[in-house]
């Protein structure tokens, strides 16, 4: 409870310079809007239904290109932990594109895919998916032996030892890399947006992107406002429960 | 402490006859730094249904290698195991193996762990399961720590829990490699009476790898002695002494005298041969 009231007062401060900094015209008020026309940007865009339904689209886009990522990074990252010419092959190839800022992909996508959903996909699965074989790659390969040994005298084989043994033994490592993968293709669909203006549906890089164009900075604080919303989000209700599971189960600290 | 029960829980609780074993001249070799290392050079070895094996040595005399080889973890160069007459060619429930450190699956909480060997037993159902690993965990004492994590236990616990899951699904073999080396002296003392309770009750045979001459003295039925480079079987000692067996007692400790004077006797003559 007084963490929660420490957290309050720190961001009703920063509200309350930021409405001084805009009462103290130090800056145009086209440049800095009040918190409140914010405020009322946000309410307007949610009575008229266009934030909801770009960030609809967003994380569809989001959730799909995710998703995709990971089901082939899973079986990527187990090749290459498994056998030495998946390693230096796929497993290099992705140590070297995992280096490659996500956004790296967005004029690429656009050459190869045009102005689609499928330049969106496309830069979002780059984004998720070397995290997630890396991740996997060294999830699997710091699995302690005497665990495959010990499930092999029981009797699992083949699925049931990927399944029931590498997979969870490696979680902790798989679950940080999908959540880098997370941050990744979240940050590269931002600037997908951003770029890529197209017709099958305004997602939130849109709404700031013509935010921009219109000068409406009402409208860019309070987008930005509504992904770093989404971004805490996905962490307190998908990332934080999964860690606090492992590390209980593992106990491991918490950091 | 066998409770009564009905049906297949009744069948996958008998006491099933333990196994005969027959090592017959297994060698194995090592890819080392310094050349090819002769781990085992043409052992052989017959441990009879239901015995209790001790196998003693220094480190690196391969008698953790080939106790891997009766579990069909590891492939011997030359040489066969067989199982009741069948040759060994791979690892299977028949011969299970509890390792120095408990290999306990840290993601799973105790009971899962104990389920894990049962889960891969056909013909089950789910209750009969969790009839079984209950039975067992009782067995070892730790019926209250059914929901605990792995991380949770003391490493005396973590030992009774590995020991619970070895005998869940029923082995005719136990594989013991060092399994109570990690713990302290009263803890050790403690699962020696407990072991010797179990194996009475649940009559496996048992290949037990020590480097603790009292520890095979008060375990074992027969005690044999490992050297090392090439590993082979230097000396056999049967320990001829009434059960449950305390680790304390004088005659035991004129036994390890004896198993200890020897185990000096040849590793010394091998330091010698060594210079």
């Amino acid at each position: 409870m007084k963490r929660f009231l420490f957290s309050l007062v720190f961001f009703a401060v920063l509200i309350a310079l930021w409405e001084g900094a805009f009462r103290a015209k130090i800056w145009s008020p086209v440049l800095l809007p009040a918190p409140i026309q914010v405020m009322q940007y946000l309410e307007n865009a949610v009575t008229d239904g266009t934030l909801f339904h770009a960030t609809v689209i967003t994380m569809r886009r989001l959730l799909v290109g995710y998703f995709v990522g990971i089901l082939g990074g899973l079986p990527l990252g187990f090749l290459t932990a498994r056998a030495k010419i998946f390693h230096d092959t796929i497993g290099t190839l992705a140590l070297g594109l995992q280096t490659l800022p996500s956004v790296c992909w967005v004029p690429l996508a656009l050459l190869w895919f045009g102005q689609s959903e499928a330049a969106m996909l496309f830069v979002v699965v780059m984004g998720t998916l070397w995290s997630v074989v890396i991740a996997t790659d060294t999830g699997v390969r710091n699995v302690p032996p005497i665990y495959r040994r010990a499930a092999l005298t029981m009797g699992s084989r083949r699925l049931h030892m990927w399944f029931k043994v590498i997979l969870p033994a490696a979680l902790p490592f798989i679950v940080s890399g999908m959540k880098q993968g997370w941050a990744f293709a979240w940050r590269s669909l931002m600037a997908a947006e951003i770029f890529v203006t197209i017709l099958t549906g305004f997602g939130l890089g849109q709404l700031l992107h013509y935010g921009r164009e219109l000068s409406a900075m009402d409208q860019v604080i309070g987008i930005m406002f509504v992904i770093v919303v989404i971004g805490l989000l996905a962490d307190k209700i998908f990332f934080s429960p999964i860690e606090r599971f492992l590390h209980r189960r593992w106990g491991t600290s918490q950091a | 402490m066998l409770r009564h029960k009905t049906g297949s829980v009744t069948e996958e609780l008998a006491v099933i006859p333990p196994s005969k074993l027959l090592i017959q001249s297994v060698s194995k070799s090592f890819r080392g730094t310094a050349g090819d290392v002769l781990a085992l050079d043409r052992v052989s070895l017959s441990v009879a249904e239901g015995e209790f094996v001790c196998l003693v040595g220094v480190s690196g005399c391969g008698k953790s290698t080939l106790l891997n080889i009766i579990a069909g973890l590891e492939k011997p160069d030359n040489g066969t195991v067989l199982a009741d007459g069948k040759p060994v060619t791979g690892p299977g429930r028949e011969r299970l193996v509890m390792f120095q450190e408990s290999a306990l699956f840290p993601w799973l909480d105790v009971l899962d762990n104990v389920l894990f060997g049962l889960k891969l037993k056909p013909n089950l159902t789910r209750k009969d399961r969790y009839d079984v690993a209950k039975y067992y965990l009782e067995l070892v004492g730790l019926t209250r720590f059914e929901h605990a994590n792995i991380h949770e236990l003391s490493g005396g616990m973590k030992q009774r829990v590995a020991l619970a899951r070895a005998l869940a699904p029923n082995p005719r073999v136990l594989l013991m490699d060092e399994p109570f080396a990690a713990l302290d002296a009263l803890t050790r003392e403690q699962l020696y009476g407990d072991l010797q309770q179990i194996w009475k009750a649940r009559r496996k045979t048992i290949v037990f790898v020590t480097h603790n001459v009292r520890e095979a003295a008060c375990l074992g039925d027969r005690v044999l002695l490992f050297s090392p480079h090439p590993g082979t079987i230097q000396e056999e000692f049967a320990v001829d002494l009434p059960r449950p067996r305390d680790i304390n007692s004088v005659d035991l400790a004129g036994y390890a005298s004896r198993i200890t004077r020897a185990l000096k006797n040849f590793s010394g003559s091998e330091l010698a041969a060594a210079e």
